[in-house]
């Protein structure tokens, strides 16, 4: 019998989701080893026996948990799928100043009528037994880790930064060229998309376990960059983190 | 004779985001009638306050993972409004060579795998692909293409990382513009067949007056820049476009709805097509008429025949580019430098869904210290509501679940995007 997968979003644009969709366009084959029972941005059909779980986006209001708890009792194994679910994405950035004024902001005197609190990674809330990083996700990566699940296997997710990546395709460094880049503290596994389109990576899929924060701090002090300019970046997609910080 | 109507569709599905549809009826008269958009707010406006306004199209395009490019368009517009930085042609065409991409892709996935399964009766594309094998593997080589045009210009669809404030980081090569056109003149024959079918779909036969609105050009088809033009006659400068939306705050709705002159008006495909169709490309006018098409076109369910329209627009066009782009030869430009003075702009284009606005106020610290974003999903949000309500009463004596399959064909007609005007959409009946 084909596994059960099913396909779940909170707050995020969906374009993870939409990587998987497009997925099915070099390997279709994937349809023959799974059966998708659940995935509301492409279908009516919703089954609820499923035993994996893909889940996409950020938590970012108190009444999404209980959706998120229900998912993590039926599924066997649950797996965050990108950057917001993984890290909390940019949703946090809005975590970076006092809430009511984020609210105020962009509801005005109405800000009440609709709920949110700080936006926080899928972890955050429920135990999560795998992750697939990336804004948005790699879909290549996307297929190997389905295969590594299907398998028992643990999924092949880089711990080494994006700079081996960029090396091997014989890149300029960023910084060489004037640029800014978190390649040397970001986990690999994009195959340096961004710099190989010379812009410098923005850290989505997340730091490497025992990042080299002194060498780090030594490119960017030799670099001239600026506290703010660092902290704009190191923000983008890990303000979650950076909002944790001294907790 | 259902005199009386409970309906809860909770959570349309087959569109971007979370949507519920309700509707209520007691002794044959409607007395509710709603789309909830219960998507989570989002609050990128308060995101991008005091960011470099080197990151905002970076952030921004993250508001939708469909039409991420649209985003970073209007994004870059703004920033380059307000910052007075002009475009080089090369610049230009590229941003609409990746432009037409997205527009391709994003029709391709609305008509072939969201709408067209409701015309086979079955609940997704995945079944669909047993009934009408050949219509999936074309839907899926068309969008392989899209994506691809996208990627070579932008280094990928979702969330593109070339595209900045002045041009572009990276840029193709002269080779692979050409092995591109060459892709885009084969793919003519699947465009053929998709219009084929879709000349056959059984439109649901529904229509209402109202006001189309879209920006227009003198000179093209527009998609990037223009002016707001709507087919009551009103014509505005993009730096008036809060005249149009008159953006509101609605309690079932984490989107705001707009209004211009009536109480509602209509954005997307349809739109474009009512107020620019005479700039369609010939073959895009074929098109049109083989899919009875003609302006001014009232029924909201054949948006989807104006997107596979514009999508026989958006090849012939990004034919056309590449041709220009190769014959120019493609010529490394210097990046822009931020000359330490802000200022403020609106950016506008006119993505899958319709008339997209970003503005940004930028300080002399390269900084954001203001924005505003209006997304075309919130701006089609009230005029979905006043479809519904002369829809309803008009079948509601067929009975619960036809009312329910005509009301979500008529949700995903407009193919909402709901993480973009916030993220919304359930149908609920009452």
């Amino acid at each position: 019998m084909k596994p059960k997968v099913a396909f779940f979003d909170f707050t995020s644009c969906e374009g993870c989701q939409l990587t998987v969709v497009d997925s099915l366009q070099t390997h279709l084959d994937l349809l023959d080893v799974v059966e998708i029972v659940q995935f509301r941005e492409a279908m009516s059909e919703r089954g609820e026996d499923y035993a994996i779980a893909f889940v996409e986006g950020s938590i970012t209001r108190e009444a999404d948990e209980a959706r998120l708890k229900q998912i993590r009792e039926q599924a066997a194994l649950v797996v965050a799928l990108g950057a917001c679910a993984h890290l909390g994405g940019v949703n946090a950035i809005k975590n970076l100043a006092p809430l009511d004024d984020v609210r105020q902001y962009v509801y005005g005197d109405k800000h009440k009528w609709y709920e949110t609190y700080a936006a926080r990674p899928i972890s955050a809330v429920v135990k999560v037994d795998a992750f697939i990083p990336g804004c948005p996700i790699d879909r290549e990566e996307f297929i190997r880790v389905v295969k590594a699940v299907l398998l028992g296997k643990k999924p092949p997710i880089p711990d080494y930064p994006v700079c081996v990546e960029c090396k091997l395709k014989e890149n300029n460094c960023m910084f060489h060229k004037g640029g800014f880049c978190l390649g040397p503290v970001t986990r690999a596994g994009c195959g340096a998309i961004c710099p190989t389109y010379s812009d410098g990576c923005e850290g989505c899929r997340g730091a490497i376990p025992n990042p080299n924060q002194d060498a780090m701090k030594d490119v960017l002090k030799e670099h001239g960059l600026t506290v703010d300019e660092v902290m704009a970046r190191m923000t983008m997609f890990n303000a979650f983190d950076a909002s944790q910080l001294g907790k | 004779m259902a005199q009386n109507m409970k309906i809860d569709v909770h959570h349309v599905t087959r569109v971007e985001g979370h949507g519920n549809i309700t509707v209520n009826a007691k002794n044959g008269v409607l007395e509710e009638c709603r789309l909830d958009i219960v998507e989570t707010p989002r609050f990128f406006e308060a995101m991008l306050r005091g960011r470099p306004y080197t990151d905002a199209s970076h952030i921004t395009s993250r508001i939708c993972g469909i039409c991420a490019v649209g985003h970073a368009t209007a994004s870059l517009r703004a920033s380059e409004t307000a910052l007075g930085v002009e475009l080089s042609e090369q610049a230009w065409l590229l941003r609409k060579l990746i432009f037409h991409g997205e527009i391709l892709d994003s029709h391709v996935l609305h008509t072939y795998m969201l709408v067209a399964p409701d015309f086979f009766k079955v609940g997704s594309v995945i079944p669909l692909a047993g009934i009408a094998p050949d219509a999936v593997l074309r839907a899926l080589r068309m969008k392989k293409l899209a994506g691809d045009l996208c990627a070579m210009v932008g280094g990928r669809h979702t969330h593109p990382i070339a595209m900045s404030v002045g041009g572009f980081t990276h840029l193709p090569t002269v080779d692979e513009l050409k092995a591109m056109r060459a892709r885009l003149i084969d793919a003519r024959k699947d465009m053929d067949e998709t219009v084929a079918l879709f000349k056959t779909l059984p439109w649901p036969q529904f229509t209402r007056e109202t006001e189309y609105v879209a920006l227009s050009k003198p000179d093209e088809y527009a998609f990037i820049d223009g002016t707001i033009t709507t087919t009551d006659g009103g014509r505005y400068h993009l730096n008036d476009y809060r005249k149009v939306t008159n953006e509101k705050c609605v309690e079932h709705s984490s989107s705001k709805h707009t209004a211009h002159k009536r109480e509602s008006y209509m954005v997307g495909a349809l739109a474009r097509f009512n107020v620019n169709s005479k700039q369609l490309h010939p073959k895009a006018q074929e098109a049109a008429d083989a899919l009875g098409l003609k302006a001014v076109c009232t029924n909201p369910y054949l948006n989807s025949a104006a997107q596979v329209v514009e999508m026989v627009h958006s090849i012939e066009e990004s034919v056309k580019i590449c041709d220009e782009l190769i014959a120019r030869g493609i010529k490394k430009e210097d990046a822009y430098k931020f000359a330490g003075k802000g200022g403020t702009g609106v950016g506008a284009c006119e993505v899958p869904r319709g008339l997209l606005f970003h503005n940004y106020e930028i300080g002399d610290d390269g900084k954001i210290v203001n924005a505003n974003c209006i997304i075309p999903t919130g701006q089609n949000l009230a005029n979905i509501e006043a479809d519904m309500r002369a829809l309803v009463p008009q079948i509601l004596d067929q009975g619960q679940e036809k009312v329910t399959f005509a009301l979500e064909m008529l949700v995903r007609a407009y193919d909402p995007c709901i993480s973009c005007s916030v993220h919304f959409l359930d149908v609920k009946f009452v």
